[in-house]
């Protein structure tokens, strides 16, 4: 079980808590400290607001071990609203297809369970947008 | 980057030891990294090198082995030797090379061996797969199940929608590099393909193919590097030595790239090898770029300046026809037709290359080639590492 990794991140993964910088306003996913874009520090919380466009998506059959139970399942980078890309899994589509450049939101879903006894893993996925925002 | 002046400090490839890449179930990863070092090490006379590194990513994964550096040495009976893996995922090969070069031009040692080893059947699929993720981003890409196929497949996808191409434009990859393969007696796969067959072919991770993706293999090559002052006799065999090395990295995310399309550390790493080659890209004779993917191949010849972005696609077909203009590609099988040897790649790459300016490559021969370039990617172009490799004439 790996307890603290997931620990540690549990603000991205519950809440999308990623970083602005405080010098040149870019907003930062996953939070990284230093500003990819001018290199100064920055470590100011931004909650994003979980709205975004699919910028690609693919679906896997052959899934790594402990996600088979999963398989298949639909993975994208998703563009947020605030500029960031994320990878996610997709969810909620129904009989729906995936297509680039639609709207999605974030949702809280389960990522991983380690196994009967282990730890449940949980964190963002996206889903086509339910309500304009 | 500065160029070589002095005949004594350039880098040669006195040996090379090149293994058929397979699903070897009966030879285990240091019965195959033996087999490499010793024909290496008969093609340059026998030579006990002062250094092994050693490319590999997976062994402490999949075969429950670090410390591959002793292990190898002792297993070659080269006891005594300092040896350790440089690990750069599937640019090991490539990146172990290059401290190899650096070792050397530095003075303190005058021979390097570099084996490059990898031994994937010892597990299950998903196990595989799951050791191979690790070069991922684990808490932001592989926590969300992702796969390198999958995220090669997403650059996939957004590529053809970029530039609005049909499901089948990287095909030519896949039909060149089988095509190759089938005059390299070391290639796990030996026999052209049909362009029905690509367009056949099953999906692994959508659009991406069973044909767009390269076969993981077991397999270990080795090249023994010497100093000029070094160089044992080879006989008639030309000499070769490394003309040109560059490295380079990117973010190890695709999500942390402002655009996720363009292979940056590929870029930055060819030109670095053409600046110390003192060579020009026309002078480039042949191009053994990574295929791991026909999108990295698409990908990789953008980054290096032999395509415009977007045009990538179109290279494979132009290079098959042996168009003018068009540099030959993976010209004994690349990754798709050789078999992918993970950490290896890169010493494969600089083994065939060697082959091919050595006039050694048989049925594969490029003719008159003078200037080879080899480039490995770690994971998603995350590393890139790249070399020169030329003929030198005369003795």
């Amino acid at each position: 079980m790996e307890v603290s990794s997931h620990w540690r991140v549990r603000q991205q993964r519950y809440a999308l808590v990623g970083e602005v910088c405080p010098h040149c306003e870019a907003k930062i996913f996953p939070p990284r400290d230093i500003c990819p874009e001018c290199g100064e520090d920055a470590r100011t919380h931004f909650h994003f607001s979980g709205h975004g466009k699919l910028y690609s998506f693919t679906t896997l059959y052959d899934a790594p071990a402990g996600y088979e139970a999963q398989a298949p399942y639909t993975v994208g980078l998703v563009q947020l609203d605030e500029g960031p890309l994320v990878t996610a899994q997709l969810t909620d589509f129904g009989e729906g297809a995936p297509e680039i450049g639609m709207p999605v939101e974030m949702v809280t879903r389960k990522l991983q369970a380690e196994g009967e006894r282990g730890m449940l893993v949980y964190g963002y996925k996206f889903r086509p947008q339910l309500q304009p925002s | 980057m500065s160029q070589s002046t002095n005949k004594d400090q350039e880098i040669f490839i006195a040996g090379t030891g090149i293994t058929p890449a397979g699903e070897h179930w009966e030879r285990s990863l240091r019965e195959l990294a033996l087999q490499a070092i010793s024909l290496a090490r008969a093609e340059a006379g026998g030579m006990k090198p002062e250094a092994i590194y050693v490319a590999n990513m997976l062994a402490p994964a999949l075969s429950r082995q670090s410390q591959l550096g002793a292990l190898l040495a002792d297993f070659a009976s080269l006891h005594g030797v300092e040896a350790a893996t440089i690990e750069a995922a599937g640019a090991s090969g490539g990146m172990a090379l290059r401290q190899a070069y650096l070792a050397l031009r530095s003075g303190e040692v005058s021979s390097v061996l570099v084996v490059g080893v990898e031994k994937v059947t010892e597990r299950v699929s998903a196990e595989l797969e799951a050791a191979i993720t690790t070069s991922s981003d684990a808490d932001y890409e592989s926590i969300h199940g992702t796969t390198q196929t999958s995220l090669a497949a997403m650059l996939m996808r957004r590529y053809l929608y970029d530039h609005e191409l049909p499901a089948d434009a990287l095909a030519d990859f896949s039909l060149l590099a089988h095509a190759n393969g089938a005059n390299n007696p070391n290639a796990m796969f030996r026999k052209p393909i049909k362009r029905e067959t690509y367009q056949r072919s099953p999906m692994v991770s959508d659009p991406l193919n069973m044909f767009d993706a390269a076969p993981m293999a077991d397999g270990a090559a080795a090249l023994l590097l010497v100093r000029g002052d070094n160089l044992p006799d080879l006989g008639d065999t030309p000499r070769v030595r490394i003309s040109g090395s560059g490295a380079s990295t990117s973010t190890i995310a695709i999500h942390d790239r402002p655009d996720p399309l363009r292979f940056a550390a590929a870029a930055e790493a060819t030109q670095q090898a053409l600046v110390g080659a003192g060579i020009p890209l026309k002078e480039i004779d042949f191009f053994e770029l990574h295929d791991r993917y026909s999108i990295f191949a698409a990908l990789s010849l953008e980054a290096a300046g032999l395509a415009a972005p977007g045009e990538g696609w179109r290279y494979a077909a132009g290079s098959a026809s042996g168009e003018d203009g068009y540099l030959p590609l993976c010209t004994l099988g690349g990754s798709k037709a050789r078999g992918e040897i993970g950490g290896a790649t890169g010493v494969y790459q600089a083994a065939e290359a060697t082959l091919q300016l050595q006039g050694r490559a048989g049925g594969a021969q490029v003719k008159d080639a003078r200037n080879g370039m080899i480039q490995c990617l770690g994971g998603m172009a995350a590393t890139a590492v790249s070399h020169i490799l030329t003929r030198v004439d005369g003795r």
